[in-house]
């Protein structure tokens, strides 16, 4: 599905991915951890295309294809899918109008059908069940004066209305209660499927309680240190990201 | 349509959908202006004598204004002095003497009109809208006239108006905005040619929207008309104007003066949709738009309100206004006004509190994109006996692309100290964050813009009347294609 070779990216000059090497296989969850500002926006960002986010080498294969030759919603028309840590606000366009938007101009580079507000509210309105959304509210404007929980659950609704092959959840448990948590994770839980895969940046261990990885990929100073199976994930919640940061580049090969 | 095409097509390349010329004998004033083409204009509409007195009055007035070099300076706009005599006052297509009907009006018009998407016929009688066209100078068509008489709703020319209804326009016209309010206001008092006339009776529901739309056709010719609209007391009219012409290189004046009044409880709606030709890409041609629109609340619990969407002109200069005079009048003004290429917009409104418990509101969007130049000027005064006026103002401004400008330039003058008066602005970039939301989601860039400006505009669009609202989200797309960057 995704393969990242020796990704080097840069914001403003500064190197952040210093040479990532990722695999993640067709069906799979694999989740990214680390601790703040080891670099695992920049690698979601880099990967969605964001601008500013400059990829000065290395390869990034989508789908057999190359995906950092794609524009950003070429890319998103291929099946990358990015929920954001952060999504902004677009005062005035209702959350609907802005997905149908997404929604038909992915289908229409598919040569698929696009959907009249009536089909594409019925589509909404079964997917909104997955986030546990009331439907009237994506009829307010995108990400206005939403929660920090609506604006997670707005995101993975999104994820489940344009049923990407690669999402990159960039962060989808920061800021939220266990209730929220336990709602956001159940709805990328009934997302997965044998055909998609799921790339799961975090920082905590808690939402992997919900979502069970098939690997943990440990990212410190803009390389994946480490990698592993779902247990890792419980070794980072008790001994911390400290051992890797203090020895970065001795841990390259997996520890005893 | 077949036939016109390849010519379609090359306007839409260049960016003006509407900028095509028709081709009717027309019957022209020549060029200049003095006492006898007034005359001339006055006897050609065969008008009653107080009108003509009336418009050598606002000559004379205007020529002092002309001679002390008194023409507005005040505005963010800049062109280079406009030679009066060097512009045609008066221009009507050649009609075969007086038109019976529909039938009758010069197919190159109606198919001029067709192409506007202004079918004078059939489709807007579906959509229940009645419609005035204004050619060049004069009025070619007003539909559904007997129906709207059935109420006792007089929807006709100012021509026609004058003919008969000479005592409603005697009493109404200058009475809002007098010949002597300001330069154009004088110029158009003394030339103008038509524009539409509305008379809603007591109590009555206008039960139709009543649409004019003008086209200037003819080179070298400034249109000059005048639209009155009086609601009787407790009645309600919507009406919308809308406004195109030909590309041409040589920039042409459109200075129109409109009054509205409105008596006890009575609401008018007024939207306009102004797309004249703005320019070429390098700012040469294009429309002056220089504009008078006042309505006046007079009887109590009056409600007036603007809206507009205002695409086009290489120049807009107008601020529709609201006179509070009636106890606990609202006057309200929407704008959308969008400003890119070369033109240049300072465009805005004045609420005048005069009565008790008068209301206002005010929300301005201002969209700048190329080396636009976008301004907002408004003025919101409160008179001592205005007691609890109220205004909120918020304008909001865009900018699409680092070579623009916005500018917001609100003035208050508040001389009652009950008055409460809220004020908000905004200037934002379309910034990288949303469009790349957007695209992540799969959207175009382009796509992703309309998106985000219609969003913008949205509480502006949703004061229009359905239909219309549609074809304004459309114009502002045409209008911004390609101007992402």
């Amino acid at each position: 599905m995704l393969e990242i070779k020796d990704l080097h990216a840069a914001i403003d000059g500064n190197e952040i991915l210093k040479g990532v090497n990722l695999s993640v296989p067709k069906g799979q969850v694999h989740a990214i951890m680390g601790p703040n500002g080891s670099g695992k926006s920049t690698l979601a960002n880099a990967l969605a295309g964001k601008p500013g986010y400059v990829v000065t080498s290395g390869q990034v294969t989508f789908l057999g294809q190359d995906l950092l030759a794609m524009a950003p919603e070429v890319r998103a028309r291929a099946g990358l899918f990015l929920s954001f840590q952060q999504p902004v606000e677009v005062p005035g366009v209702r959350l609907d109008q802005f997905l149908r938007a997404g929604y038909n101009a992915i289908n229409k580079s598919r040569d698929l059908e696009e959907l009249d507000p009536i089909k594409f509210d019925k589509l909404l309105r079964r997917q909104a069940k997955i986030v546990e959304m009331d439907p009237a509210m994506t009829r307010r404007a995108v990400n206005e004066g939403f929660s920090g929980g609506e604006k997670k659950r707005s995101e993975i609704l999104q994820m489940a209305v344009l049923e990407p092959r690669l999402a990159i959840l960039d962060e989808p448990d920061s800021g939220l209660d266990v209730d929220a948590l336990r709602i956001v994770a159940g709805g990328i839980n009934q997302l997965r499927t044998p055909e998609n895969s799921i790339l799961l940046v975090t920082h905590y261990q808690r939402i992997l309680d919900y979502i069970t990885p098939d690997a943990v990929h440990i990212l410190v100073n803009g390389k994946i240190v480490r990698s592993a199976g779902k247990e890792l994930a419980l070794e980072i919640e008790s001994e911390g990201y400290d051992r890797y940061e203090e020895s970065g580049k001795e841990l390259l090969q997996p520890a005893g | 349509m077949t036939v016109a095409n390849t010519e379609v097509d090359a306007v839409a390349a260049q960016g003006y959908k509407y900028g095509w010329v028709t081709d009717v004998e027309s019957d022209v004033a020549p060029k200049g202006l003095n006492e006898d083409i007034v005359r001339w204009i006055s006897a050609k509409k065969s008008e009653p004598e107080f009108m003509l007195k009336w418009r050598l009055k606002a000559f004379r007035h205007w020529l002092t204004l002309l001679e002390n070099d008194q023409h507005p300076k005040w505005a963010n706009v800049h062109y280079p002095p406009i030679d009066f005599q060097d512009v045609r006052y008066y221009s009507a297509p050649k009609a075969k003497a007086k038109l019976d009907s529909l039938d009758e009006v010069d197919p190159e018009i109606l198919a001029a009109y067709e192409k506007l998407g202004i079918p004078l016929q059939e489709q807007k009688r579906l959509a229940g809208v009645a419609v005035d066209a204004i050619f060049d100078s004069v009025s070619i068509a007003t539909t559904f006239r007997e129906e709207l008489s059935k109420h006792g709703i007089i929807f006709c020319s100012f021509s026609e108006a004058l003919k008969e209804h000479p005592e409603l326009v005697r009493k109404h016209l200058g009475s809002v905005v007098p010949y002597t309010d300001n330069f154009y206001a004088a110029l158009n008092a003394a030339v103008f040619s038509d524009g539409s006339f509305c008379y809603i009776p007591k109590g009555v529901r206008c039960p139709l929207e009543l649409t004019t739309y003008f086209r200037i056709n003819t080179a070298e010719t400034g249109q000059f008309e005048r639209t009155l609209i009086v609601a009787e007391e407790g009645s309600y009219v919507s009406y919308l104007e809308g406004c195109s012409a030909p590309m041409r290189d040589e920039n042409q004046l459109h200075a129109a003066v409109v009054e509205l009044v409105a008596h006890d409880n009575a609401e008018i709606k007024y939207s306009t949709i102004q797309n004249w030709y703005p320019g070429n890409e390098e700012g040469k041609g294009g429309i002056y738009n220089f504009v008078t629109k006042r309505g006046h609340c007079k009887g109590q619990n009056s409600k007036i309100s603007w809206t507009q969407v205002e695409t086009g002109s290489a120049i807009t200069w107008k601020y529709p206004s609201v006179i509070l005079q009636g106890d606990g009048s609202i006057g309200e003004f929407y704008s959308v006004a969008l400003t890119k290429g070369y033109q240049q917009a300072d465009t805005g409104t004045k609420m005048i509190h005069l009565g008790k418990n008068t209301r206002s509101k005010i929300i301005s969007k201002g969209i700048s994109a190329g080396h636009g130049n976008n301004t907002y000027r408004g003025l919101v005064r409160v008179m001592p006996k205005a007691d609890n006026a109220w205004n909120f103002t918020q304008c909001d401004s865009l900018l699409l692309g680092d070579k623009c400008g916005a500018h917001t330039t609100p003035y208050v003058e508040v001389r009652n100290n009950t008055a409460h008066l809220e004020h908000e602005a905004f200037t934002s970039k379309v910034d990288e964050e949303m469009l790349f939301y957007c695209s992540q989601r799969g959207m175009s860039n382009e796509d992703a813009q309309s998106l985000i400006i219609n969003g913008f505009c949205k509480e502006v669009f949703q004061k229009l009347p359905f239909e219309f609202a549609v074809e304004a989200t459309r114009l502002l797309e045409l209008n911004l294609e390609g101007s992402v960057g």
